[in-house]
């Protein structure tokens, strides 16, 4: 509501008080009500804003977790057990914060997916990238050690594996090894370590890096589906003719997004939490246990691409090298694509086929990493691994030759 | 390219608004029943119910004039059985005045201990002993004309943090820190000799 | 956005059939024996025989110490006297959770290992696994119990059940293989050598109760959790239908 000149309601002064003292209204102008988005987002558009309200779901289910969790290695199942049993709702808290866990790297994959598509990674949004980068690298931390908590065998046996790849460090592996678990041996030092991680280093640097995205993406605008820099063109107004203001077109979007996203999510908490075994494994119903390994160690199915990149190869430095090297390739995509265009709307048909490629290789490795490594499986995860490191490190010549399309001055728009 | 709402067409105005509103009620009422689980878990737990759960004590050997502690959600329960000397003290008439709330009515006590013996039987008391000033543990002194308290003790309970006095019902005397009686729990007896702390009896 | 909708639908319909694929298969694997134990949580009934199976033959040796008595009253529609008179015999209260007298050092001593608490086993091994394991069980002079498990080979726990279900010898069919000069044995069926107490019909019922008890120990509120789905996905579709139409609505601005 806009106030008129002479009169304001009681309303109306408080906010003016507050704003002469802190940008309330400037900021909800700035990064909402005025902040122009391209008129044509589309579906992969929706995973951004979910990633955010997953995050906030985590932080809140996490925190009254945390009330009733207890971490050291001779309480923790059983507390699990207390909440899952004893604490009024504490059952529904869990499956939020377990459903919610796989749910992030659901949207996040998408998220990134949705840049690989329509070049948002390319400049002037490298660093939006880069903090999206760091984002990922932080949120797979903050899983890995959250999957120590419960203290089950999968947890124990899954954190023995992933840490001691750093003993393949050559030099100071054995030293790094120990240092990070505190201890000869996972232990209950390591437990009460990861919580203190789990539970507020990591989520603290995640909701900084969040908030530096958001910031480094507000400052130069949104790319959209047809990787047309919408600013080029400006109204009379001075906003984007192809622009709409987030607020109220994109708050009212989203909604239903979320409300989707929301009956999806709750599909699985109240339906199958366990997801088969994928979501919560059946071996972390059994407590840690150091003298016996479950039948497979897998870790959660999250992690399987870069796990099955890591047991592809024969060497062990090698293989935790690559499979670093596999995530750590993302972060050089605005300088290994070559393209003049953005999206893949007018590409040719060279990235088509390695995107395509891509993401098929991405999608059978994370189902080679959960199986069991035959042969015949370690054969296909190689195979698989190849396209995956092609894709970006051919990605230099293949956009360069690429047969591109004109790109148009206005973005496709469709009424709906 | 506006943001302005299309207000030109009335209906459409109307249906903006409705849809609004509809949207946003709903919004609220799922927020509100999202948060419902949150809130209520904070409620004691079954584990927290389990150990609060209501505790027996054996009062058969509990010999007239002796006191037994026992532990109830966690604040030491007092059980006295009262000998006939420490009862005829309680009819003493000058005693009333000397108390701050002779009746029990500021304090806190079941129905059936809202008597002059603040009692379910006139010769068991059970007191919760916490000092009602700041909650220290009062000390029995059952034997009148103590000492320390003064010739005109009729005996009762003395805390020594800072000086409150309690009669043989737990009612706290006037000029003392302490503003109110003792407080009396919930309890019953499941036969003579045995009374379960934490359940109210069943007195009409 | 049609067009996306569709592929999207076709997405998630193809992720769920992989990932029921998936858990259909676990729940095959295992070997010949595995059998589908089929149990119904609602089934009241089922799950007070359940208890009463569970006390009488296992809770000797197993423990289930995340289970309450009062909450097994609560859920099995029975009275806290009803489980305090036929479920509970050592002195605990009704709030108590379900232990054992026996001590780990001794179950070592005995069993060479200590039997694993129940109260969780149905989701670490599931209840098809269970269900099989305790119907499994054949004699075989060259264990230390007499018995050994197809499901679970060397086995150190005795089949406690044997009076009701009898003992029961395995059947083996044998494949020469000439190229190695050896014997495969496959599994072929159980042949009972001796009767139990119950016929094999109702030894099945007593597991598949069994089970049953075993299926909600280890998530006890599994039916609540379901209602609330419904209830929750009622309001969603509700809530999903005003934003839709708001989204409309507002888009109707841009052209």
């Amino acid at each position: 509501m806009s106030s008129t000149m002479q009169e304001k309601g009681r309303l109306g002064q408080l906010v003016d008080w507050i704003d002469a003292r802190f940008p309330m209204t400037r900021f909800m102008k700035e990064h909402a009500s005025e902040y122009y988005a391209p008129k044509n987002f589309n579906f992969w558009y929706y995973f951004g804003s979910l990633a955010l309200v997953v995050l906030v779901l985590q932080i809140v289910t996490g925190i009254f977790l945390t009330m009733n969790y207890k971490p050291s290695a001779a309480d923790a199942f059983a507390s699990v057990e207390y909440i899952m049993r004893d604490v009024e709702w504490g059952w529904l808290i869990r499956y939020m914060h377990s459903t919610g866990a796989s749910a992030f790297f659901i949207v996040v994959y998408l998220h990134m997916f949705r840049g690989l598509m329509y070049g948002s990674y390319k400049n002037p949004r490298e660093l939006v990238w880069i903090f999206g980068m760091l984002i990922y690298l932080c949120l797979m931390a903050e899983a890995f050690m959250g999957y120590l908590l419960p203290w089950g065998n999968m947890s124990y046996w899954g954190a023995q594996v992933i840490v001691s790849l750093f003993g393949a460090i050559p030099g100071i592996g054995e030293s790094l090894v120990e240092w990070i678990r505190g201890d000869y041996y996972i232990s209950d030092i390591t437990l009460n370590r990861f919580f203190a991680l789990h539970v507020i280093a990591l989520p603290l640097a995640l909701v900084f890096l969040v908030i530096a995205h958001i910031f480094a993406l507000h400052e130069v605008g949104s790319n959209n589906p047809d990787g047309v820099e919408i600013k080029k063109l400006k109204g009379p107004d001075g906003h984007p003719v192809d622009g709409i203001p987030f607020h109220p077109y994109y708050t009212v979007k989203d909604l239903v997004g979320l409300i989707v996203f929301a009956m999806l999510f709750a599909m699985v908490l109240f339906f199958a939490p366990e997801m088969g075994g994928y979501f919560l494994e059946h071996a972390n119903f059994d407590p840690a246990n150091p003298l016996q390994t479950p039948e497979h160690i897998a870790p959660v199915w999250y992690f399987t691409p870069f796990y099955a990149i890591l047991r592809a190869v024969p060497n062990k430095l090698l293989g935790v090298a690559l499979m670093g090297a596999a995530v750590v390739l993302f972060v050089f995509l605005p300088w290994l694509d070559r393209s003049k265009v953005k999206s893949i709307r007018y590409r040719g048909w060279l990235f088509r086929c390695f995107l395509g490629a891509f993401a098929i290789s991405f999608i059978s490795l994370g189902y080679l990493g959960l199986m069991p490594a035959t042969p015949a499986y370690t054969l296909a995860a190689r195979f698989f691994a190849v396209i995956y490191f092609a894709f970006f490190l051919l990605m230099p010549w293949y956009t360069r030759i690429d047969q591109t399309r004109p790109v148009p001055e206005r973005v496709t728009y469709h009424s709906h | 390219m506006t943001s302005e709402v299309d207000n030109k067409d009335g209906v459409d105005g109307g249906r903006r608004h409705f849809l609004l509103v509809a949207t946003t009620v709903t919004g609220i009422a799922g927020a509100a029943m999202t948060a419902v689980p949150f809130l209520a878990s904070w409620k004691p737990s079954a584990r927290a119910q389990a150990l609060g759960a209501p505790v027996e004590q054996d009062i058969s050997k509990l010999e007239p004039g002796a006191m037994l502690k026992v532990n109830w959600r966690g604040k030491a329960i007092f059980i006295v059985r009262r000998s006939p000397e420490m009862m005829k003290q309680l009819e003493d008439p000058q005693l009333a005045e000397r108390l701050r709330d002779p009746k029990s009515e500021q304090s806190e006590q079941p129905k059936y201990a809202k008597n002059e013996n603040r009692s379910l039987k006139p010769d068991v008391l059970v007191l919760v002993g916490v000092c009602t000033h700041l909650g220290c543990a009062p000390m029995s002194r059952f034997q009148p004309q103590d000492a320390q308290l003064g010739a005109d003790w009729p005996g009762g309970f003395y805390c020594p943090c800072h000086g409150s006095k309690f009669d043989l019902s737990g009612r706290v005397f006037k000029d003392v820190p302490a503003p109110l009686n003792l407080t009396v729990p919930p309890y019953r007896f499941i036969n003579d000799g045995v009374v379960q702390i934490g359940v109210d009896s069943e007195v009409a | 956005m049609k067009k996306n909708f569709r592929s999207f639908v076709l997405g998630v319909a193809g992720v769920s059939a992989l990932a029921w694929s998936v858990v259909g298969a676990a729940a095959e694997h295992g070997g010949g024996a595995m059998q589908l134990a089929r149990n119904d949580v609602a089934n009241v009934a089922s799950l007070q025989r359940g208890a009463r199976n569970y006390v009488n033959y296992c809770s000797g040796c197993h423990s289930a110490k995340y289970v309450r008595y009062s909450r097994l009253a609560r859920d099995l529609q029975l009275s806290e006297t009803q489980v305090e008179q036929n479920l509970m015999f050592s002195g605990e209260r009704i709030h108590d959770t379900i232990k054992i007298a026996m001590r780990p050092e001794d179950a070592n001593h005995w069993f060479g290992t200590t039997p694993p608490d129940l109260s969780l086993i149905a989701r670490s091994r599931g209840a098809d696994y269970i269900y099989s394991f305790l119907k499994s069980f054949y004699l075989d002079p060259s264990r230390p119990t007499g018995t050994n498990n197809l499901i679970l080979p060397g086995t150190a726990m005795p089949h406690v059940l044997w009076e009701l279900q009898g003992l029961q010898q395995a059947v083996y069919d044998g494949e020469s293989d000439a190229e190695h000069n050896t014997v495969h044995k496959k599994f072929k069926e159980f042949e009972l050598a001796k009767q139990g107490s119950l016929s094999p019909q109702e030894y099945d019922q007593f597991v598949r109760d069994t089970v049953n008890f075993l299926d909600y120990i280890a998530e006890p509120m599994q039916l609540e959790r379901r209602n609330l789905g419904m209830r929750v996905l009622a309001f969603l579709i509700v809530f999903f239908l005003f934003a839709y139409f708001l989204k409309k609505e507002f888009w109707k601005d841009v052209k």
